[in-house]
């Protein structure tokens, strides 16, 4: 360990430490431009040059590895002098248009010329500018701005796999640029835009909405997919105008999915903003009081066994435990959370979360996925995945072959394949068998299917003779596609004492059996197989469901209420509101109090306060937030026949998988780009 | 220098011939396995040998032999101004029109280039015999001013010998040599070498060293009252 002296301040540091690294350690900061710690290091922006006693010349600290007995000096006269011309010559050919670039007010380049820029500069010579690229409907460019520090190079290059960014020609004449200015293929566009530290990338959906200081910013939780990516909801009046990573660094480190940040606009479109009611087969405008009074009308008086209730993707965990309660008082038991009809056995917390962790993914050395493509289903633990496969972590896929963002193997696309690797006679059941930490990833792609309580035995039985369970590592992991799923598995909004499961609810409204139908938030069901049930629907969007329902109650989107949500790790984590919902829509657990109260079964809870407290209740683990406590290792699944059809990845279109995305106009111009590949264009089109 | 692009029309394909890919395998099979990237210089080359000049279906074909992104070929491809990225002439010229070209005279050359060839800079002749471009330092200043025809380096270069060598070009003759148009051998000084001209078998004469002092001196005393002397 050298020790070397910083300002001063007298530091030890591993080996391979950088100078960089080393001041950041003692609270020494050194700007920089191109150095990005989950980067590799470029050296070429040479903004972090500091003075080193016994060097001819000012070093660039980012690349130089700190050596025993080194003395260097961060704010010396000659390192201030060194960045002061890297300064100026950075600032030769950046345009002065600070006062209508979107980056002005949050900008490294602004910020640093205020430190070492001149006030005026030396160069008489025109200034060059670069015709602007074209890269997808996510990322505004203005390439004049870019003083090339590379880091969207690197980033789309490392973290996101798609090497499709490179910079091309050479001094002056360097450009940054797509191959033949393509859109960028990766669900981690968006991050370009907060890695680029000047406004040569910025965000195109969010292009002249507003500046920085006028934004009112609230720390919540991402709901567009089960990671639970820390975010921060940057509002202004009663807008969110834009979704920013927040750090975290055993969940999201500091990315952010394209979905979760650029979907917010749909929460401007097709708002349920006040209650409806359906008269002669027609949604009519209504007051709470009306729509309270028809369900009423319709659910006094009814046996508990004709009703039913299911909770959607994006719904909070205080919701869900109003509705099970309000359904518990009315005497039903067929409740699920699990809309798509995936078989995750409740009883074994063991079984339908993530055990190994998402930081945990690091230390995997053998990693098999099962009927489920990460990228899309959760591109930020694809990320993680990617970071561990750059180190070496053979992957291997039973699925359909696609892109996975790094190398695979893909054993094929039989469901059958894994009762051969749980048997031990699959080769790559070996590699499994011989990694020190293996582990497996089972997608709603396995379970969501007539034998997915099969798969899922045959998987445990996978994970135990692989060796995968073992004290310290747990290696199996099961990948959610929805924010709601395992705080509702949890709060346990499943079907209770001969209650019926999704598939039982559907069929069961189809034939009669079941007269009411409360969806809480559910969208991704064929509502045509509801019969002629009477359909109650609670949510945000006037999506499919709605259109269906014979009441609908409008409830707050994600950013407009309070609610915990539980990632698919198993991780307790509290969304705050930003802003408040539109017109007549309230929070949802409030809407289901007050219907209780209507209904004569009025619930013990009046804030939700109290509310959170009866979750506890439920399960501790809803009171230690943000902690990851390892689940016991049971018996779950029933092992049966499986069928050797192929797996069909629950994502189709990552750009469109809820009520909000589908809302949104940005998604929308996403998935014509990148999933439909311009089919829908017409002669009229743009 | 500008921008290096792409050009805008470009053939639907590119296929190495037999004995380019022999060659190109030959260069791939130099470098340990999973650093067959490092081939990529040889394989633009090759491609533009046979081609001419450097196509975007040749860059493409180029990433996916080496395993490599196609942006990363392209990168390359921009970086380097050797690479020709649109169409030449059968015979390109290239003028050397850098600072030490410049200081011996190189407008005369561009300007025989452009009477003989009846085309401008970065342009190419309407039968696509020819093509004239600038080269940046070509290397052999010693020689200056340079200009290069295909791999070959005319040095020395005037108005007139320039004129010689295009009109041989031009009429399907022998080209001179390559090398310097007026004779010298290699960087040799004009004439006679000026340096090492003594005879390094002799003893080295020896020196009166009373007289040089003598000299010195004398020229020392001048020097004083010349600067003592009042201006006139």
């Amino acid at each position: 360990m050298p020790k070397l002296t910083i300002d001063g301040i007298a530091v030890e540091v591993p080996a391979n430490t950088t100078i960089l690294q080393a001041a950041e350690s003692v609270g020494v900061e050194i700007p920089r431009f191109c150095y990005h710690d989950r980067l590799s290091i470029a050296g070429n922006c040479r903004m972090c040059l500091v003075d080193v006693e016994k060097s001819p010349k000012p070093v660039a600290s980012c690349a130089m590895p700190v050596g025993e007995g080194m003395v260097v000096h961060t704010k010396s006269e000659r390192a201030n002098k060194a960045r002061g011309g890297v300064m100026e010559f950075l600032l030769i050919n950046h345009p002065l248009d600070c006062p209508i670039c979107d980056q002005g007010g949050e900008c490294d380049l602004q910020d640093q010329a205020m430190a070492y820029g001149a006030d005026r500069g030396r160069y008489n010579e025109n200034k060059r500018a670069v015709r602007d690229k074209y890269m997808g409907p996510i990322v505004s460019t203005t390439m004049t701005r870019c003083i090339h520090c590379t880091r969207c190079v690197r980033f789309v290059t490392e973290v996101a796999g798609v090497p499709e960014l490179g910079a091309t020609g050479r001094g002056e004449d360097m450009e940054i640029t797509s191959y033949l200015e393509k859109a960028l293929t990766s669900e981690l566009s968006g991050n370009v835009v907060d890695l680029c530290p000047v406004g040569a990338l910025t965000s195109k959906p969010y292009a002249y909405a507003a500046r920085p200081w006028e934004l009112r910013k609230t720390e919540s939780i991402d709901v567009f997919d089960a990671v639970g990516t820390n975010i921060r909801l940057d509002a202004r009046d009663r807008q969110v105008m834009r979704v920013l990573p927040r750090i975290h660094e055993d969940i999201n480190e500091e990315w952010l999915a394209d979905k979760s940040r650029h979907a917010i606009d749909g929460l401007q479109y097709q708002r349920l903003d006040q209650p409806f009611v359906r008269k002669n087969g027609k949604l009519q405008p209504a007051t709470w009081n009306e729509a309270f009074t028809a369900i009423a009308s319709k659910v006094k008086g009814l046996a508990g066994s004709k009703i039913a209730a299911l909770a959607g993707d994006l719904v909070d965990c205080e919701s869900m435990l109003a509705l099970k309660d309000l359904m518990a008082a009315l005497g039903s038991t067929s409740i699920d959370c699990r809309q798509d009809g995936a078989a995750l056995d409740p009883s074994v917390r063991a079984s339908y979360i993530f055990n190994t962790t998402i930081a945990g993914i690091e230390q995997a050395d053998a990693l098999l996925i099962l009927g489920s493509n990460p990228r899309t289903e959760a591109p930020i633990l694809n990320a993680r995945i990617r970071k561990r496969f750059a180190h070496g972590l053979p992957v291997a896929v039973i699925g359909t072959e696609t892109d996975f963002s790094y190398k695979v193997e893909h054993l094929g696309n039989h469901a059958d394949l894994i009762s051969k690797i749980a048997d031990g006679g699959h080769p790559f059941a070996t590699v499994l068998k011989n990694a020190k930490k293996p582990m497996i990833i089972v997608g709603m792609g396995a379970l969501a299917r007539s034998d997915g309580a099969a798969i899922l035995a045959a998987a445990r039985q996978a994970a135990e003779t692989c060796g995968m369970i073992k004290d310290g590592w747990n290696g199996f992991n099961v990948l959610h596609t929805a924010a709601a799923r395992v705080g509702g598995l949890d709060l346990g909004f499943v079907p209770g004492m001969s209650g019926k499961n999704t598939r039982g609810i559907m069929e069961g409204a189809g034939k009669g059996d079941i007269e009411v139908v409360y969806l809480l938030g559910v969208d991704e069901i064929d509502t045509a197989r509801l019969g002629n049930a009477f359909v109650i629907y609670q949510g945000h969007h006037g999506d499919r469901s709605a259109h269906r329902a014979d009441v609908i109650l409008p409830g707050a989107a994600y950013t407009e209420k309070d609610g915990t949500y539980v990632n698919t790790e198993g991780r307790v984590q509290e969304a705050l509101r930003a802003v408040f919902p539109p017109g007549e829509a309230r929070e949802d657990w409030s809407i289901i109090r007050a219907l209780s109260e209507v209904l004569g079964k009025t619930l013990p809870y009046d804030t939700f306060k109290a509310l959170r407290a009866r979750l506890a209740t439920i399960d501790p683990n809803f009171a230690s937030v943000d902690q990851v406590k390892p689940a016991t290792w049971g018996n779950f699944g029933t092992a049966g026949a499986i069928a050797s059809s192929a797996f069909d990845y629950p994502v189709k279109n990552y750009y469109m998988t809820d009520p909000i995305s589908r809302a949104s106009r940005t998604m929308a111009q996403c998935s014509e780009e990148f999933v439909l590949g311009g089919k829908l264009k017409s002669g009229t089109h743009g | 220098m500008s921008v290096r692009k792409l050009a805008e029309k470009q053939p639907a394909t590119f296929v190495f011939n037999d004995e380019m890919l022999a060659r190109a395998k030959r260069i791939i099979a130099k470098y340990p396995a999973g650093r067959q990237a490092s081939a990529v210089i040889p394989l633009l080359d090759l491609a533009q040998r046979q081609e001419g000049w450097v196509t975007r279906p040749a860059i493409e074909v180029i990433g996916q032999m080496l395993d490599m992104a196609t942006i990363r070929v392209l990168e390359v491809a921009t970086f380097y101004t050797m690479f020709n990225l649109s169409p030449v002439g059968k015979a390109h010229v290239q003028i050397c029109t850098s600072l030490s070209c410049e200081l011996r005279g190189v407008g005369e050359v561009v300007r025989a280039c452009k009477e003989k060839l009846g085309i401008g800079m970065g342009e190419v002749s309407a039968d696509g015999k020819y093509s004239l471009g600038e080269l940046e330092c070509a290397g052999a200043c010693v020689n200056a001013p340079v200009f290069q025809i295909g791999d070959d380096y005319y040095e020395d270069a005037d108005y007139a010998n320039t004129s010689k060598v295009l009109d041989a070009l031009k009429s399907g003759g022998t080209l001179p040599k390559p090398g310097s148009l007026t004779g010298r051998d290699n960087a040799a000084p004009k004439g006679s070498p000026l340096t090492l001209v003594d005879d390094p078998t002799q003893p080295i004469p020896k020196q009166d060293f009373a007289v040089a002092k003598a000299a010195f001196e004398k020229a020392k005393a001048e020097a004083a009252a010349k600067a003592a002397a009042p201006k006139a």
